[in-house]
Parts: C-alpha cells; structure tokens; sequence
C-alpha cells in the first residue's frame, strides 16, 4: 500500500466516508435521541435533534412495565449457550471436512446450508407438539437447542473455510510427532484458529440474539428474551415514539456495544472463505 | 495423505453435525409432508383424516400464490441488487485511505445489530410515517406532500428496511476481499494508465467475484425468510405478502395446518430450486 | 362505600386463609392501556390472596398467535389468556375452557352487562369474564363542529357525517375531517367496515353461506368510505388502525373519529390529548335502514381447560373484573379511568354518570346485538365479525384487498371481487357449502 496520496484526496475520501457512516447510522442515533425526548418533543416538527430536555422518564415507564433484567439474561444465556454448543459440535465436523475431504463433501456442506431454508412457520406446530411432549416449552434448553440447530449451518461453514486456511504440513509434523487426533485437534488445529472461532461466535451470537420466530413461539416468562420484550411495546396507545425508542434501545445496547467493542475480530474473520 | 483410518475417524466426527441437521431437517419435513395430505384444523378438533393432494391444489389455486412467489422474487432480488451494489461502492471507499477510519467501520456496521422487528418498528414509525415521521417533515420542509411510503411504495419500503439490515454485512464481506487485493498489480495497471473504470472492471469486479457470490448466497438464505419486516410494516398488505408471509397465514391466522404445510412444501421446493441455482455458481466459485 | 371495600376485603382475606396455597399463576394479556393498569395493581392481589402473578404482554397480533397455538395443541403455558368475544364461544364450544359457572356470590355475575355475558358464552355457559367491554362511537370535535356551522345530533346518518368530515376538513392547518381504520386485519380496518356494511344493508353470507361481497350493498359501503376518506380523511389512512388514529385525534388533527367507546377516556384525558376539553360524542352512524354501524366487543379474561392452578386463576379473574376492582382504579385515577363497559352497576354510579362520555358508551353496546346485526338475515352470530373458526384468517385476506383500494392499488370492484373468491374458497374448505 504505497500508493501516495494527497491530501486533498484523503480530505474528500473522509468527508464522503462520514456522510455515509453517518447516514447509515442516523436511524440508530434517531432511535437513542428520542428515547430521551418526551412524547411531545418526540413528533415535533421541525424536528428537535440535541436541545431538548433529556429526560430518563422513558426507560423508568419500560421499567416499570416489564422486568427488563430478566428478558436480558434470558437473551444473554441463550445466544451464548446456542453459539458454543454449535461450535462444540461443529468444530469436528469442519475439522474432518478441511481435512479430510471427500467427494462428497462439497455436497454436505451445501446441504446443510439448505436446510436453513425450510420456512419455520410451517412447522410451528409440529415443533410445538414436540417441545410439549419432551417438557422443553418456556425452557432456556429448548430454545438452545433449537437455535443451535438453526445457526448450526452457518457455525460448520465459517470454521470449515478457517480450517481450510491452516497448511495441511502443520498438521502433518504433529502426527509425525506421534499426536493424537485429539490433541491434534485441541492444541495445534484450535489455537491456529482462534481468530476464526472468535469470528464465528461473534456473528452467531448476533444472529441468536435477534432470532424473533422461535424465541417469541416457544417461550411464555420462564425463557422469554429481548424479542418477547420488544413484542410488548410494538404498538402502545396514543404518542409513543419515546417509548418504543426507549424499549428499542434497551433491546439493542447490549448487542451494539458488545459488536462494537469485538467489531475488529468480527471483521476479520468474516469472510466465510470470500479471500484467496 | 488420508489414511482409512482418518477417514473412518473424520466420519466419526462429522456424525454429530450431520445426525443433527439430519433430524432437525428429516422431522419436521417428514412431519410437514405429514400434514400436507391431512385435513388439520386445530380450531376444528384438529386432524380430519386423509385428503390426498387437496391443500396442494388449494394453495396453488389461491389468488395469492402467485403474486407472492412474485413479491419474494422481487423482495429477494431487490435486496440482493442493492446490498451488493452499495456493498462493493461502500467497500472501495472505505478501502481508501482516510482519518478516522475505525469510526466509520463502527458506524457501518451498526444496523447488523438492530433486531428485525425493532428496525421495522422505528423504520415504520418513525421515518415513514405520513404524519409524523422523519421524512413527512422532510418532504413538508422542501414543500412537498409527504409520501405515504408503505402504500404508494410498499414493495420498496421493505427493501429498503431489509437491505439497510444487510448492507453492513456485504461491505464488511467485501472489503475484507478488497483489502486482499494485491496491491502492485493495481499499481501497475495505474502506472499502465489504465482509467479507474477499466482498473476497477478488469481487475477489482474478478477478483470480488468469489466474495459476490457468498454474499448472495448466505443474503438469500436469510432474505428467503424474512418476516418480521412484513409483519410489523403492512401485515402482508399492499402486495407484499411473500411465500413466508402466507404460509403464516394459512398455518395461524386461518388455523389450517394442513393448507400451510403444503405451502411450507412449495417453499421448500421454492428454497432449493434456488439454492441449487446458487450452488452452480457457488460450487464453480468454490473451487476456482 | 368505605365500608363496603372493607366488608370485601375481609371476605377475600377469609377466603385466601382457608387452605392458604400460594400459586404463581401465569397470564397472557394484550399491551391495551386497561391491561397495563391492571398489571401495576397486581400486588393488591398478591396481598390478598398470596398467589403471584407473571405477566405475559404481548401486542394484539402476536397474543393471538401465542395463545391460539397453546390452546390448540394443549401446552399449558398460561394460566389466564386474554381473549375476546370471538375466540370465547368457539373456544369454549370445543371445551378448551374452564366454565365460570361457579363463580362467588360476592362477585355478582348477573351484574355482567348482558350482552358482554351473551358474546362471551357458548349455550348459556360463560367461558370468559370481561374485563372491559366496549361498542363504537363517533367521537368529534365540538370547536371544529361548530366552526363548521354544523350540530352533531346524538344519532346522526352517515350522510350527515360526509357533510360534517368534507365541511370540516383544512388541509391547509393538518385538520381531517374523518380519521377511520384502514388498516388491514380483521380486528382492525375489517371490523369497522363491517360493522359499517351492516348498516348499509350488507352481509357477509345469506343464509346458506353463500358469501354476499358481490352486491351492490357491499360496493356501496366501500364506495361511500373510499369516496369520504379520499376528500376528508388523512394521508395514507390505509395504514392506520386504533392506534394510529388515537394519536392523530389527540395531536388536533382530526374533526371526526369513530372507533372503540373505550377511546373516549384516552382523548378526553388532558395529560395526554390536546384536545381533551372540547370532545363530543354521538352513536356511530346509520343510514335509516334500522341498523346502526357499531361493533361490541370485549377483552375478556379465560382459564384454559387442564391447568393445575384452576383455583387461583379464578381468584385472580374475580378480583380483576370485580366491582372492587373498579373502585380501587377509580380511587386512585378517577373515575375516567375504570375499566368501562362490563357491569351494570358501573353505570348506575351517580359518580360515573357524571363522565361525560359514560352515557353514550352504555347506549352504543346496548344498541348492538351479535344476533341481529344485519338488515337481512344471516347464518352467524356476530356483528363485526362471524363467529366461526375460520372467520380471522379470511376476513383478514378480505381487509388487506380493502386495503389496497384504500391505497388506491386497485378499484373497489376489484377488491370485492377478489374477496368475494376469498370468502367462497374459505367457506368451502371448511365445509359450509
């Protein structure tokens, strides 16, 4: 990357790449604004950007309502619980198809890929009689599993295009040095990976956080997450903008924080075997 | 270099995964399948007995099929259009050097956190709102009617929603793919004169294809199911009733199972004629 | 009256000291504004009877969803379900629910306004108890009315109404003279045009389920509203439901609005409304054919067959649609803001007379009859809707072709032609015909 470039070219290339940032993000910023308006402040017209009364009365109304804490660990459990029973399942399975491809393999992977297809709604009944037969309904298990399930797919590519990228010599020396397939896996295939694993975590927990069909379906108070939090409010009586964007950042903080913080290893590893 | 007994050992590895989605695809397809030639109504005392290919003609038959096949086509390809084309534009700015580029990466990226149903409620709400959203003032600002977005333009205001979700995914994708790029072969083709169309039609489009390519297929893995958005926006109204969206209304809202798994079977039918479509160019890719 | 709420209080704490078994119990309710009241009052009950109560508040369409496929596939989730006058009867006929036939003597039940018991019993058992009941009427801006030069008569026609919407109307000051449901689904936009065809002589099915969307009385109600909401009403009403509307009337922007009797406290609420001081009410409307165009409705509180905890859902339900109940709101916010339209001592209150809106909510449920809703007769039992299984999922395809003729997608001929498919092929899968 030795390409010179001017300084008037680096002025026009930022102020371009704010203007669209900040496009891209204003609905968010709108969102977080007003969840700090009144509900009055919240329609005015011309609207009221940063000089009005903030005012915390939002988030004590949501409050309130409804036991914030619970929705969130709910969420908290579930989306971190799916993820690593998914990468604890599907880091063998990558393993044996970078490693030991056959023909078939190809033909698997896409396979579990279509699977993600089915439309759930049609089998809303079918999973519902099942989860009442196993006792799994308003369950955090249940819901772990079934999310599981759900990202499963996606957890087996991203690693097995990670694993793909690990020269197979590596390999090679540590079985001539008499190791196991286990501890192969464990201490020479996993640590070269785990910017990929990180990667992959990241994203399928973003993705088990927002899953809104089976989390809302399946739970009643017991396992209900942020997506039965968010159902509540999603058509109030009479103004309120101020609330719903209250109950809408609450429901999104804590995933946009911690996807800001870990956004470098996010971006890193997401490139489901995109660069070669 | 594979030995059989790494193989039988890599099969042993791969069973958990594979016994896995097997079940979690055979039964509730096996279950689907079922119900389709039932006559299941849950508010009727449920299953009925046996009507061989009656719901599947129904389905079929309804005024609404087609359109909707149509509405997901449209949805689908809309917003695979517009993500991969701003995605790519995005991308290469992004590529440039600039102050504060982190910050920018941040904001980008953002919407991918938002949950479906709470980017449809404050898209509906408080942008398109004829009254009292952000674009009504805008639009009476400059003096114009405010459009009453998801009736004069339903079709567009989901894509819109859904492609501003997935925008931040297909340019993370595809700059990581740009930053690939080798950097001395654009420099000689910039020493060559080569103008930055050629530069970017000759040299950046190849080298993104692969990249291209994944972005569509896991886009449209997601976007053949979206539901939220429709569901919070219009209900299904104004043309924008998808495959999805219909099954949901024969299977809960008209309470007829049997009617909805057939759908469900037409979706999934749907899904891999289009997924077998994408695995032609994929698998080419793959291995390229 | 003091005096009373002790008597009672101590006959609750009797009854919870008897065999004192402390239940969590587990309700589903809608996110309505009665409902969210009911839930901060919930540790009066626990006190009282010791049980404590999970709330399980979901919007309108998803709690339908949620609590139809657990009552379909018996799963047991909820101890108490929401539901209102149209699953009542047909959940109750197919023994989904507990029958509240041995309710206390304390709790009155003949005190239930007859016809909420009616809507929500099947063969003269009640399956579910009110929680608030309400009809629809027209709702107006006195100011604006008589700026207009115009008097509201207590049982105006709606040709007086088009007059009154187009006179009232100032699109130059953001003022429409009519704010109406549009909103596809068929307790939104579809209820009110359906109660609005009854009183232009239309039916959904005549008497042999033939559906009836093909006639000229049908093609008349959708005519007349497109034509009245294209010159008075707001922009984009296709998309507005309850909700939409409420907000809009509050902020000043409507003359007329008809909808729920149960609105009438929200936009004469000053804390909220801008409007709250200059509000009238009249019936909803007619067109001299004997039927006027209001719905009944209620929200109604039911305990699905097979729970453990029978005893203590039916503590919670006496206590929340009780008399007392009434009282304790009306103590603490007034008198405004009780849940209306469920008893009818409520409206022998001298205290309630003297609301302004009480009155005409009594007289427009006690003008609807779910088994006379129509100038011809009908197979169904209903006004806004058919009690029958299958009447959510087509009518709310029906609305959503409404819909877009609203929206201008299509001509009204178009719509009901379509609809009229619609119904047919549903009527025929489920065996009607």
């Amino acid at each position: 990357m030795a390409r010179a470039v001017t300084t008037r070219r680096k002025t026009i290339n930022t102020a371009l790449a704010w203007a669209i940032g900040l496009l891209i993000f204003f609905p968010i910023l709108w969102t977080i604004l007003t969840s700090f308006k009144t509900e009055g402040q919240a329609i005015a017209d011309p609207p009221i950007f940063f000089f009005f009364d903030w005012t915390l009365e939002n988030y004590a109304i949501v409050q309130e309502r409804s036991n914030y804490m619970r929705f969130l660990w709910n969420s908290v459990i579930i989306a971190i619980g799916s993820t690593l029973l998914g990468v604890a399942i599907a880091i063998p399975a990558a393993w044996s198809m970078a490693f030991v491809p056959s023909k078939r393999t190809k033909d698997i992977l896409l396979w579990m890929l279509s699977t993600k297809m089915l439309p759930a709604v049609g089998v809303l009944y079918p999973i519902y009689l099942i989860f009442i037969e196993l006792g799994l309904l308003d369950s955090r298990a249940g819901l772990v599993i079934v999310l599981m399930l759900i990202n499963l797919p996606i957890i087996v590519w991203m690693l097995y295009t990670y694993f793909k990228e690990i020269p197979g010599e590596i390999l090679e020396a540590a079985r001539m040095d008499g190791a196991s397939l286990r501890s192969e896996i464990l201490y020479v295939l996993t640590p070269m990976a785990i910017p990929g694993i990180a990667s992959t975590v990241l994203l399928n927990v973003i993705l088990a956080w927002n899953e809104a069909f089976w989390t809302l379906n399946l739970t009643a108070v017991n396992a209900a997450p942020l997506t039965a939090f968010i159902a509540s409010y999603s058509s109030p009586e009479g103004l309120f903008y101020a609330k719903l964007s209250a109950a809408s950042t609450m429901a999104i903080a804590p995933i946009l924080i911690l996807g800001w913080f870990s956004q470098k290893q996010l971006v890193r590893g997401l490139t489901f075997g995109a660069v070669k | 270099m594979a030995t059989q007994h790494s193989r039988s050992a890599a099969r042993a590895m791969m069973a958990p995964a594979v016994v896995l989605l097997l079940g979690w695809m055979l039964i509730p397809l096996g279950m689907t399948l079922y119900f389709s030639f039932k006559k299941y109504l849950p508010l009727r005392g449920g299953d009925l007995g046996w009507v061989g290919f009656e719901n599947y003609e129904r389905f079929v038959s309804s005024s609404a099929f087609w359109p909707s096949v149509q509405a997901t086509l449209i949805i689908v390809g809309g917003v695979l259009a517009i993500t991969v084309t701003l995605g790519i534009l995005f991308a290469l700015l992004l590529d440039q050097p600039m102050w504060g580029q982190g910050v920018v990466r941040i904001l980008v990226i953002a919407p991918f956190f938002v949950m479906p149903t709470v980017s449809a409620l404050v898209w509906k709400n408080m942008f398109m709102d004829p009254n009292n959203g952000l674009f009504a003032h805008l639009w009476r600002f400059f003096g114009a009617d405010p459009v009453v977005w998801l009736t004069e333009a339903p079709l567009f205001s989901i894509v819109l929603i859904v492609s501003w979700q997935w925008l931040p995914f297909a340019t993370l994708i595809l700059l990581t793919a740009i930053q690939s790029l080798d950097g001395e072969q654009l420099e000689a083709a910039e020493m060559d004169g080569a103008p930055t169309i050629k530069r970017f039609w000759y040299i950046i489009l190849p080298h993104l294809s692969r990249a291209i390519t994944i972005v569509i297929l896991i886009q449209t893995i997601f976007l053949l199911s979206i539901f939220a958005e429709i569901f919070v926006t219009t209900g299904g109204a104004f043309g924008t009733k998808t495959l999805t969206y219909l099954i949901y209304q024969r299977v809960l809202e008209s309470q007829n199972v049997g009617l909805g798994s057939a759908g469900g079977v037409y979706a999934i039918i749907l899904a891999n004629i289009v997924a077998i479509f994408l695995m032609r160019i994929v698998g080419k890719n793959l291995d390229a | 009256m003091r005096l009373g709420l002790s008597v009672c209080l101590a006959s609750t704490l009797a009854l919870a000291a008897a065999p004192a078994m402390a239940d969590t119990i587990t309700i589903a309710t809608v996110n309505n504004g009665d409902m969210i009241r009911m839930q901060g009052y919930t540790d009066e009950f626990t006190k009282q009877t010791g049980h404590d109560v999970e709330w399980v508040t979901l919007e309108e369409n998803v709690l339908r969803q949620r609590v139809t496929t657990d009552i379909t596939t018996k799963g047991g989730q909820f101890d108490i379900m929401t539901i209102g006058m149209y699953e009542a009867p047909i959940w109750g006929s197919n023994g989904w629910l507990v029958p509240l036939d041995d309710l206390s003597e304390e709790y009155d039940v003949d005190d239930i306004l007859p016809a909420m018991a009616g809507g929500l019993s099947h063969d003269g058992t009640l399956y579910a108890a009110p929680f608030y009941g309400e009809s629809s009427m027209i709702m107006y801006r006195t100011d604006l009315m008589e700026e207009a030069g115009l008097e509201m008569p207590d049982a105006p026609s709606w040709a007086f109404i088009a007059k009154a919407a187009r006179a009232m109307t100032d699109r130059e000051n953001d003022i429409n003279g009519i704010c109406l449901r549009g909103k596809a689904g068929w307790g939104e936009g579809g209820a009110f045009i359906t109660a609005m065809a009854n009183s232009f002589g239309a039916r959904v099915f005549d008497e042999e389920w033939n559906a009836q969307l093909d006639s000229r009385e049908w093609n008349d109600t959708l005519t007349f509203f497109v034509n009245m909401m294209e010159d008075s009403g707001p922009a984009g009403y296709a998309t507005n439901g309850f909700n939409e509307n409420l907000s809009l009337f509050q902020q000043g922007k409507c003359g007329m609005w008809i909808d729920a009797t149960v609105a009438a406290s929200f936009v004469t609420n000053p804390d909220d409304s801008t409007v709250a001081d200059k509000v009238g009410f009249a019936l909803a409307p007619d067109n001299g054919m004997g039927v006027r165009s209001n719905w009944l409705w209620a929200w109604a509180l039911a305990i699905p067959a097979g729970t453990q905890k029978e005893d203590a859902a039916k503590q919670f339900i006496e206590w929340a649609t009780s008399k007392d109940y009434i009282e304790l709101v009306a103590a603490n916010e007034g008198w405004a803001n009780v849940p209306p339209g469920a008893r009818t001592s409520l409206y022998e209150n001298a205290n309630y007379q003297e609301v302004p809106f009480a009155k005409m909510t009594l007289d427009s449920i006690l003008s609807a009859d779910p088994n006379n809703s129509t100038v011809d007769p009908t197979p169904y039992v209903g006004v806004q809707f058919a009690a029958i299984p299958e009447w959510a999922g087509f009518w709310t395809e029906v609305s959503q072709e409404f819909s877009a003729a609203y929206a201008g997608q299509q001509t009204v001929e178009e719509a009901l032609e379509k609809a009229q498919a619609i119904v047919n092929d549903a009527v025929e899968a489920a065996g009607y015909r």
